[in-house]
């Protein structure tokens, strides 16, 4: 029989990023006993490398913003497939939810008021992202860590969660091992929540750190939970493309907004050639507006770099396909030009932009402040994910829960930059809340022995081939599929290619039975590997699902076969979850009706 | 771009003992330390233990020694070391060691609660919000740019060489201590705990600590000697710190 120990909590934190921590800090308060599990150290999670801002409309620096732009914004981002319950409740609670990141010790940027600073982003009608510098991610881990360790929460660092176990349909706790010694555990809880974040490292190039292998996401599709919308992968315009080592890592959205342009390699503003319909009427059409408006002129319009992600996105795409773009395959991205409008500017620049000159200052050999960056879009958030109730962030199974990135809905088709820190505050803080409302209703459940051994037996079949020296490298087939999914079911997307796609992860996940492990159970980088694989193909094929069956192009995703919107899908989430035999199923399901009162926020604003 | 091969000699073991163990793999322009180790681990050495996780120097997690210095691997440019001789990584000395290159640094996480929290004065603003001047927190800025990769601890000789671990909380927790005390909001005090159980008087000013941090923050001048600046002003009698006795 498996060995494993077993831990108790009333409300189990699966995932130490924005959304776990804030809503182990809510679990606790309401007097649960709360564990939270992470893959890596605490204040390590994917959440420290946010960088531009979190989004709320607080209305420091321009007084005309309030909940209801917000709200709208959002919406019109997420071109309208966002469940529009949570992007109002978003819009709503932010405020409170950042105000509070201060009383725990934050130190946001400051107006000169002495309130906290806000700055522009793309989408967002005013300026409305809270920062610290670039390093927005860090302050607010680091915030909420630092408040967290003094609650009543236990912490398990380095430990991975490899399965849900479940009561009937309620979930009742987790599997997971211990990285040190490679120990099982088991932990029971009255209520779950997923907080495991994103994807990104299904493909090749991404902005997303290791952790990002969808893992929270793949357990609850395995334990029957849906899943909504994953279709939509964002790819973010704006990553590092030289040196090949680097390609990926993310150049903030911040760099636009403190006054940075985009040329091609013509030296043209490629932008403002192309500006849709939905955003004509807010965007500048000429340099000077767009200059203004970054310099803080209420009346100009913003500049065209920043539209939403997923238009800068493909415009640079099509202008390194078109043979326009920079050396190395990317565009420019030029800060260095302010210096013709403001003194000191590089100064200027070294406050505001302070990581981004270190990043490629050290990685890059180039002085921004001196030189144009070049870069390319990058695989950087997932809005699909869990499908969850709006206002208890509760999954389709009773007892699990999921907030942040993991879960779906708030973004719809495209997020706005600074609407996830803020989706973490609101949602991770509502998760909490509702899961230790359940945990007190609800009784520990006893756990299925022949499940975690089940479990524990697959994982560790690979130690078996390792053994006997057969089966394949765990690395070679995350390789092979991450290569697989970048070309294939990447920015631009079309059916034969996808269908291609599905047939080559099915053949990979053939593969993955296979794998070999060496070595021992103590910290074993290629165990860890394997284990990440089987979450990473689980989360490709929902991808590719999502993606074959929307038929048209919105938002993220964009597909040459189907390239406008279209009216069926305007009113339809993918909805996916994987039968009794294992294989997925998908129905498109009707978006709720909208209140009047949010429609006509909406109408006021376009 | 050249493709040419490149020599690591990566330490290799656990608590009962270990070696050194040497790589070959290609090298290509860009590449950091982080990406050779990756590609040993992917090629060669598939369970070699590493602990990472953003590769872009924000989450303080790969801090390793290379070629003796203390530094992290995934901001550690091929292009900035001697690569025509093995190129040495070794996990950081002042911690126990887990495994190969990743070592337990879970006291430093466990000290940390031994810090007063942050506990803010009342709010300015009737609706909850309170007022500070962006040049009153610059100051606590730099210090809250710390990614805890828990290089300066590792460093400090105190911890280092001595392994005063009970009686020392070292500058990363000195910092962190300056940032709170520096606070424009923060109400409560943390020069006792200090002194009397945080052995701020263990730190002698050597300033290894700032050398090795990656985010250059001064550790030393700007966190450390202030404290035990207030802390003289707090304790000693002002005319023995005038003559110099406090320092
Ligand atoms: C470079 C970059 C910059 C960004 N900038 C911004 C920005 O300026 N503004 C903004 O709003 N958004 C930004 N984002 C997006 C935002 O940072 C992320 O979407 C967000 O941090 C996700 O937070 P999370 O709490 O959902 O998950 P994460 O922070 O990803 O945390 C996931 C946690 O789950 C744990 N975990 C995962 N799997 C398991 C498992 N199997 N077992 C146990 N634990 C597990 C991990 O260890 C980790 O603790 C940025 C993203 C990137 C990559
Ligand atoms: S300056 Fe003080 S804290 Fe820093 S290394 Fe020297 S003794 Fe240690
Ligand atoms: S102060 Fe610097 S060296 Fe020390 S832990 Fe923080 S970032 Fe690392
Ligand atoms: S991996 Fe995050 S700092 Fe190096």
């Amino acid at each position: 029989m498996a060995q494993y120990e077993t831990i108790r909590h009333d409300v189990l934190i699966i995932g130490a990023g924005g959304a776990g921590l804030r809503g182990a800090v809510e679990a606790a308060a309401r007097g649960a006993s709360v564990g939270v599990v992470s893959k890596s150290l605490l204040g390590k999670a994917h959440t420290v490398m946010a960088e531009g801002g979190v989004a709320a409309a607080l209305g420091n620096v321009d007084d005309r913003d309030n909940w209801r732009v917000h709200f709208a914004d959002t919406m019109r981002g997420g071109q309208y497939v966002n469940n529009w319950r949570m992007a109002e409740l978003h819009a709503k609670e932010a405020p409170d939810r950042v105000r509070e990141l201060e009383a725990w010790g934050a130190v946001f940027d400051r107006t000169p008021d002495g309130r906290i600073l806000q700055r522009n982003f793309g989408g967002h009608r005013y300026p409305r992202l809270a920062h610290v510098g670039d390093r927005t991610g860090l302050e607010m881990i680091r915030t909420l860590q630092d408040h967290a360790i003094f609650e009543r929460i236990s912490f398990y660092m380095e430990f991975t969660i490899i399965s849900l176990l479940k009561d009937g349909n309620r979930v009742v706790g987790a599997l997971g091992y211990q990285r040190e010694k490679g120990l099982f555990f088991v932990f029971q809880a009255k209520a779950v929540v997923l907080a495991t974040g994103g994807l990104g490292r299904a493909y090749k190039i991404t902005s997303n750190s290791w952790e990002c292998t969808g893992d929270g996401i793949a357990l609850a599709c395995d334990a029957g939970a849906e899943l909504q919308d994953m279709e939509f992968v964002q790819f973010h315009p704006t990553g590092m493309v030289w040196p090949p080592s680097v390609a990926g890592i993310l150049v903030t959205e911040g760099v636009r907004g403190e006054g940075g342009v985009l040329r091609n390699g013509l030296g043209r503003r490629f932008l403002f050639d192309d500006i849709p319909p939905l955003y004509k009427d807010q965007t500048a059409d000429n340099e000077e507006e767009g200059w203004r408006y970054t310099q803080g002129d209420k009346s100009a319009r913003r500049p065209p770099e920043l539209l939403t992600r997923d238009h800068v996105a493909r415009c640079i795409v099509r202008e390194v396909r078109e043979g326009r773009g920079s050396p190395h395959g990317g565009v420019f991205l030029d800060i260095a030009w302010i210096k013709q409008k403001i003194p000191n500017a590089e100064k200027h620049i070294r406050t505001k932009l302070p990581s981004m000159y270190d990043q490629f200052l050290k990685l890059a050999d180039l002085d921004i402040t001196k030189e144009p960056m070049e870069v390319g879009p990058t695989t950087h958030y997932l809005m699909g994910g869990v499908r969850v109730d709006g206002d208890s962030q509760m999954s389709s199974l009773p007892g699990l829960f999921a907030a942040g990135e993991c879960a779906a809905g708030l973004h719809g088709a495209n997020r706005l930059g600074g609407n996830s820190l803020s989706d973490l505050l609101v949602f991770g803080q509502r998760a909490g809340e509702y899961a230790a409302r359940f945990a007190k209703d609800a009784s520990l459940a006893p756990v299925s022995e022949s499940a975690v051994g089940e479990s524990i037996r697959q994982v560790l079949a690979p130690f078996e081939n390792g053994a006997k020296g057969r089966g394949e490298s765990p690395y070679r087939v995350q390789a092979e599929l991450q290569d697989m999914m970048q070309e294939l079911v990447g920015i631009v997307r079309v059916e034969d290619e996808m269908v291609r796609a599905l047939d080559g992860i099915q053949k990979l996940k053939e593969r993955s039975r296979n794998l070999r492990v060496e070595g021992n159970r103590m910290y074993n980088a290629g165990w860890h590997t394997a284990i990440d694989v089987r979450n990473l193909l689980t989360m490709s094929e929902a991808i590719c699902r999502g993606a074959i069956e929307r038929r048209e192009s919105r938002g993220a995703h964009y597909r040459v076969d189907y390239p406008e919107k279209s009216e069926k899908f305007a009113k339809v989430n993918t909805v996916l979850h994987k039968g009794e035999d294992g294989a997925f199923k998908l129905r498109l399901e009707p978006i709720k009706e909208m209140p009047a009162e949010l429609k006509q926020i909406i109408e006021e604003m376009k | 771009m050249t493709a040419t091969t490149a020599t690591f000699s990566i330490w290799r073991g656990d608590r009962q003992g270990g070696k050194l163990v040497e790589y070959q793999t290609e090298i290509a322009e860009g590449m950091v330390v982080l990406d050779a180790v990756r590609r040993i681990q992917a090629d060669q050495a598939n369970d070699l233990a590493v602990r990472w996780n953003c590769k872009a120097g924000k989450c303080g997690s790969c801090a390793a020694e290379i070629n003796g210095k203390p530094r992290l691997m995934c901001m550690t440019r091929l292009s900035d070391v001697p690569t025509n001789r093995p190129i040495l990584v070794e996990p950081m000395r002042t911690f126990p060691l887990i495994r190969d290159l990743v070592t337990d640094v879970s006291w430093n996480f466990e000290k940390k609660r031994t810090v007063r929290k942050f506990t803010p004065r009342k709010p300015d603003a009737p609706d909850g919000t309170w007022r500070m001047a962006q040049i009153d927190v610059d100051r606590v800025q730099e210090f809250r740019k710390c990614i805890e990769c828990f290089l300066c601890q590792n460093v400090c000789h105190v911890l280092r060489d001595h392994q005063l671990f009970d009686e020392y909380i070292g500058p990363r927790l000195l910092t962190h201590s300056a940032a709170l005390e520096m606070h424009p909001l923060d109400s409560d005090h943390r020069l006792s705990d200090l002194r009397f159980t945080q052995g701020i008087g263990y730190c002698n000013i050597t300033k290894c600590c700032t050398k090795v941090c990656p985010e250059e923050i001064k550790i030393t001048d700007n966190a450390i000697i202030p404290l035990k600046e207030r802390l003289v002003d707090r304790y000693f009698d002002p005319v023995a710190w005038l003559f110099g006795a406090g320092r």
